[in-house]
């Protein structure tokens, strides 16, 4: 691929791994990298298509969210809240400190 | 080269409502940890949230007392960002299309009446609480708060000092409980604030370099680290220094600012629609429908109790900083109009009795009715000011009506002239060395007559009466002034 045409650079594959604490080996950032850069070169082909007139959309479909009533459920029994937890003392999550 | 000040604020409500945000667990504070979760709110696959149309109500209800543009369409964004308070690794946020724009916060200064512009009110979720282990490299994860529903409101950066910036916390925050929507408690961290300052040489009309001040949890402390950082910036740009755009953590114990270093906190969130929540509609006739049941907001009844009642600004100020203390005030003063005392009476009598009372005037046995009927007493001299006092906490502490507590411990004041006039005698009879000093010219004495005069009455003798009567008795001694 010629640097020119690429839309994205192997630095920015890392950064956006990084920021979704993924770890890519070698041969999959190579792989993203074309994906992301087909997926931008399309942005680009929707960017060509004349919407002067079309008022922006939130979403495709003319539904809006609904609402659910001011009211309290059970929550999940603690056993069952903490089940996931990679570890616990007393009825909290415990993971490795987060700030220095 | 003088240098000013710009700081706008970001305020973080939490809502009152019953149940979080997007699910049904409570809100409830002071719970086990993580006794409040569920797969919604714990971030699980598969699940959906559902939004609380009484936190919508309430943002809506803000958004009207603020003067903000409602939007009818607007968006859920997911904020995205990886630390252990947040399930989900995503907070759901309002970031494009917020549900309220513009606005504006009025607050007192020195210079004045200014509007504070809002830049905008929106929607989101609280994430988790952590607590730090002092010892060990551990953090315990606790997500009730995870999911409770909290507005967040912009200021535009047209604050100009710290003592403006107070201000306006001071006047949201009243304007929050005013509305019922929020308790606004900083210490537990209902109201929050954080600050953007940067500084620039006076006149100037470009922003400088700003970095975001955290963890202010008073008006107080707010205050005190903005001083802090205005000043620790100016310093820096006069030394020649840049202004390096970071969160900083200011430290009540030193009273100053500190750079937050924490190599995860990447200011990239990655904000896009939430693909869960469709487009929230705000429907033209709930905004209305509250828009008519919005109550006087405190800056409003502030200026009307100054211009009905004629109190002092500083008087209407106190009355009005609780809704319930308002309402008591204007309920005594229709029972007995005289505006100053009533006020005067509830500032210091009533609120040193309340102070330390968390739940304020609804924890007070004095009715309105009682207490207007305790003033009419002074008034039409049945009893003293000074027994009124001992009347009144007698009232706060049983809630007795006025006219039992007088009849029950006989404080009826004595304004039968002939019974003073003879106790009067009786006194001067009494002292004589006393007197002596006082016909030589000792007028200072005077006092020391009616005080021995109120003592024989355990403080009932009328005191304006005991004063005539004894500069009479005092001519006829042969005194002049």
């Amino acid at each position: 691929m010629k640097k020119t045409e690429s839309k994205i650079t192997p630095e920015q594959v890392d950064y956006v791994a990084h920021l979704g604490r993924l770890h890519l080996a070698p041969e999959e950032k190579r792989k993203y990298q074309a994906q992301l850069d087909d997926i931008l070169k399309y942005m680009d082909m929707l960017a060509e298509a004349p919407t002067d007139d079309v008022l922006p959309m939130a979403g495709p479909v003319e539904l809006y969210t609904p609402f659910r009533e001011d009211e309290v459920k059970p929550s999940l029994p603690l056993e069952e809240a903490l089940a996931n937890a990679p570890a616990r003392v007393g009825t909290s999550f415990l993971v490795p400190k987060v700030i220095e | 080269m003088e240098y000013e000040p710009i700081i706008g604020l970001e305020v973080h409500a939490q809502l009152l409502t019953d149940s979080k945000a997007f699910c049904s667990c409570t809100t409830r504070f002071g719970a086990e940890p993580n006794m409040n979760t569920c797969p919604i709110c714990q971030g699980m696959p598969g699940t959906l949230p559902v939004l609380n149309r009484k936190a919508l109500e309430f943002t809506v209800k803000m958004a009207l007392a603020c003067h903000c543009r409602i939007s009818e369409f607007s968006r859920f964004a997911r904020k995205n960002y990886y630390y252990p308070d947040l399930p989900k690794n995503y907070q759901i946020s309002q970031y494009e299309l917020p549900v309220a724009e513009g606005g504006y916060v009025e607050i007192e200064t020195e210079q004045g009446n200014r509007r504070i512009p809002l830049t905008r009110i929106h929607m989101e979720e609280d994430a988790g609480k952590l607590i730090h282990d002092e010892n060990k490299p551990l953090s315990y994860v606790d997500l009730n708060r995870t999911g409770v529903p909290l507005i967040e409101i912009v200021s535009e950066p047209e604050i100009h000092s710290p003592q403006e910036a107070a201000e306006y916390l001071r006047a949201l925050r009243s304007i929050l409980v005013y509305l019922d929507i929020c308790d606004g408690n900083m210490q537990e961290g209902s109201f929050r604030c954080d600050a953007n300052v940067s500084v620039r040489p006076k006149g100037e009309q470009a922003l400088g370099v700003k970095t975001e001040v955290k963890n202010m949890n008073s008006f107080r402390n707010v205050q005190r680290a903005l001083e802090y950082e205005i000043d620790r910036q100016i310093e820096a740009v006069k030394a020649g220094e840049r202004i390096v755009q970071e969160t900083r953590l200011f430290d009540p114990s030193t009273g100053a600012t500190a750079a937050m270093r924490s190599k995860e906190w990447a200011h990239d969130y990655r904000y896009f629609p939430d693909p869960d929540l469709l487009p929230l509609r705000v429907e033209p006739s709930l905004v209305e429908r509250l828009r008519n049941e919005l109550p006087e907001l405190p800056f409003q009844k502030k200026a009307r109790f100054v211009e009905q009642f004629g109190i002092p600004p500083y008087d209407a100020g106190v009355l009005t900083a609780s809704r319930d203390l308002a309402a008591y005030f204007e309920q005594t003063v229709a029972l007995f109009p005289q505006p100053k005392t009533v006020s005067n009476w509830i500032m210091t009598e009533l609120m040193r009795m309340l102070k330390g009372e968390e739940e304020g005037i609804g924890s007070c046995l004095v009715s309105a009715e009682q207490l207007a009927g305790l003033l009419k007493s002074v008034d039409d001299g049945t009893i003293s000011g000074k027994i009124a006092k001992t009347v009144f906490e007698e009232m706060y502490a049983t809630g007795k009506d006025p006219a039992a507590i007088i009849k029950e411990k006989g404080l009826v004041q004595i304004s039968d002239s002939g019974e003073l006039a003879g106790l009067v005698k009786q006194v001067l009879d009494d002292n004589p060395q006393e007197l002596k000093k006082l016909l030589a010219g000792k007028t200072g004495l005077k006092k020391f007559f009616v005080g021995q005069v109120m003592k024989t009455t355990k403080g009932k003798a009328n005191p304006q009466l005991v004063n005539d009567i004894l500069n009479d008795e005092l001519k006829k001694r042969g005194f002049s002034e």
